[in-house]
C-alpha cells in the first residue's frame, strides 16, 4: 500500500468513526456545533500523530507482556500536553470541550491504532498512519458538528444559512445520536454500492 | 436531602449515557440481550463505586499534597487499569459464580470512559468522599437503566423489518436517541 492510500483510508473506507464505529463518546458529546467539532477532532489528530511515532520508535524496547500499560502511558502523557496548552491558549473552547479532553486517553481509536498500526511498522508510516486516520477523526466531527449546528439553529460557524430559529432538538443531547445514526447509515450505503 | 436530590439527578436528569454521552462504546456493543446488558450493569457499578473511592484518595493524600495535579490522567487511567485487574484476579479466587458471571466483561471496563469520567468528575465538581460514593453509585444506576431499557428494545427489534442501510448500529442510535429525548422529561425534576 502507497503511503498515500495509507493516508486517505481514513477518509472514509476506514473512517474511524463511520465505519469502525470507534470514539463514539466524544464524537457524540463535542458536535454540538461546527467549530467544537473541529477542536475535538485537532486535539485527537494531535494524541494519535504523537503516540503513534512515539510507540513506533519504541516498539523494540517495549516487552510484549506490558506492552497495554506502556501504550497507555504515552497516550496519557500526550493527552495531558494538549490538556495543558489548551487550557493556556483556548481557554474559551477547553471549558466548552470540558471533561473530554482528559477522555482522549480512553478513546479506543487511540489505542486501537498503537496496537493495531505503531507496535507493527516504520516511524513514517505510523505518522501517516495516525496523520490520516486523525483526519478522517476530524472530517467525521466537522461534518456531523456541521449538520447539526445547521439543523439546530440555521448555521455553520455562525454564518447563517436558513432563516428562524431551527429545530433545536439537533443541538441537544438526542439530536446527536439520531444525526450520527442517519450519517453512518448513509455511509455505509455509500460503502456498499462501491464495493 | 441533598443526597436524594443527587441520586434522582445521577440516574435521569443527567443520564450519564443518554446526557453526558460516558460509556457509549458499551451502551452500544452489549446492549443485544437483556442478560448481557445486566451483567455489564453490574460489572460497571462494581467498578465505577471502587474506582471514584481509590481516585478521590489518591487524588486528595498524593497529588494534592505532592502539588502535582496535572498528573491526574495518567495517575486515574493507571489506577483504574490496576484496579479492574486486581478486581478480576481476586473474583476469580474467591467467587466463581460472580466470577462467570461478571468476568467476561472486567477487560472491557478499562475502556469505557464512564469510569475515568466519573472520576474526574468527582473531583471537579468539588465532592466529598461521602457525596463522590453516592453520586458513583447512582451514575453506575442510571448506565445500568440505560443499557437495560435498550437491551429490552433492540431484543424486540429483532423481530422487525430494518431498511438494509440502517441495520445494526445507525439504527440503534436512532433508538437512543429516542430514548434520551424521552428522558429529557425529566429535566424539570431538580
Amino acid at each position: 500500500m502507497s503511503q498515500l492510500q495509507n493516508f486517505t483510508k481514513g477518509f472514509l473506507k476506514e473512517n474511524p468513526i463511520l465505519v469502525l464505529v470507534l470514539g463514539t463518546c466524544p464524537t457524540l458529546a463535542t458536535t454540538s456545533s461546527a467549530i467544537n467539532g473541529l477542536g475535538m477532532g485537532l486535539a485527537t489528530t494531535f494524541v494519535l500523530v504523537g503516540s503513534n511515532v512515539f510507540i513506533a520508535l519504541l516498539k523494540n524496547v517495549i516487552p510484549d507482556k506490558v506492552r497495554i500499560p506502556a501504550f497507555i502511558v504515552v497516550i496519557a502523557t500526550f493527552v495531558t500536553i494538549v490538556d495543558l496548552v489548551m487550557q493556556a491558549y483556548v481557554p474559551s473552547l477547553y471549558s466548552t470541550l470540558g471533561i473530554f479532553i482528559p477522555l482522549i486517553v480512553v478513546n479506543c481509536i487511540v489505542l486501537g491504532r498503537a496496537e493495531a498500526y505503531a507496535s507493527k511498522n516504520t516511524v513514517w508510516s505510523s505518522f501517516v498512519d495516525g496523520a490520516g486516520m486523525g483526519f478522517g477523526f476530524t472530517l467525521a466531527l466537522g461534518v456531523l458538528g456541521s449538520i447539526r449546528e445547521l439543523l439546530g439553529t440555521g448555521s455553520i460557524m455562525g454564518w447563517k444559512f436558513i432563516e428562524g430559529d431551527g429545530i433545536l432538538v439537533f443541538i441537544l443531547a438526542p439530536g446527536a445520536f439520531i444525526a450520527l445514526g442517519y450519517l453512518i447509515a448513509i455511509v455505509n450505503k455509500i460503502n456498499k454500492s462501491k464495493a | 436531602m441533598e443526597y436524594v436530590l443527587l441520586i434522582i439527578s445521577a440516574i435521569l436528569v443527567n443520564n450519564v449515557v443518554l446526557a453526558q454521552f460516558l460509556g457509549i462504546c458499551p451502551f452500544l456493543g452489549v446492549s443485544n440481550k437483556v442478560g448481557t446488558a445486566m451483567g455489564m450493569a453490574g460489572a460497571v457499578t462494581f467498578v465505577i463505586v471502587l474506582a471514584t473511592m481509590v481516585t478521590y484518595l489518591i487524588y486528595t493524600y498524593v497529588l494534592i499534597p505532592l502539588g502535582i495535579q496535572f498528573m491526574q490522567t495518567i495517575t486515574f487511567i493507571l489506577v483504574i487499569a490496576a484496579l479492574v485487574q486486581m478486581v478480576e484476579i481476586i473474583l476469580k479466587k474467591i467467587s466463581q459464580p460472580l466470577y462467570q458471571a461478571l468476568g467476561i466483561f472486567l477487560p472491557l471496563i478499562t475502556t469505557n470512559c464512564a469510569v475515568l469520567g466519573v472520576a474526574i468528575l468527582v473531583i471537579q465538581k468539588n465532592y466529598n468522599l461521602l457525596q463522590g460514593i453516592v453520586y458513583s453509585a447512582s451514575t453506575a444506576v442510571g448506565f445500568g437503566l440505560a443499557l437495560v431499557i435498550l437491551a429490552g428494545i433492540r431484543e424486540q427489534m429483532e423481530l422487525a423489518n430494518i431498511p438494509k442501510g440502517m441495520q445494526g448500529v445507525p439504527i440503534s442510535l436512532v433508538t437512543a436517541g429516542i430514548l434520551a429525548l424521552a428522558f429529557m422529561g425529566f429535566a424539570g425534576l431538580v
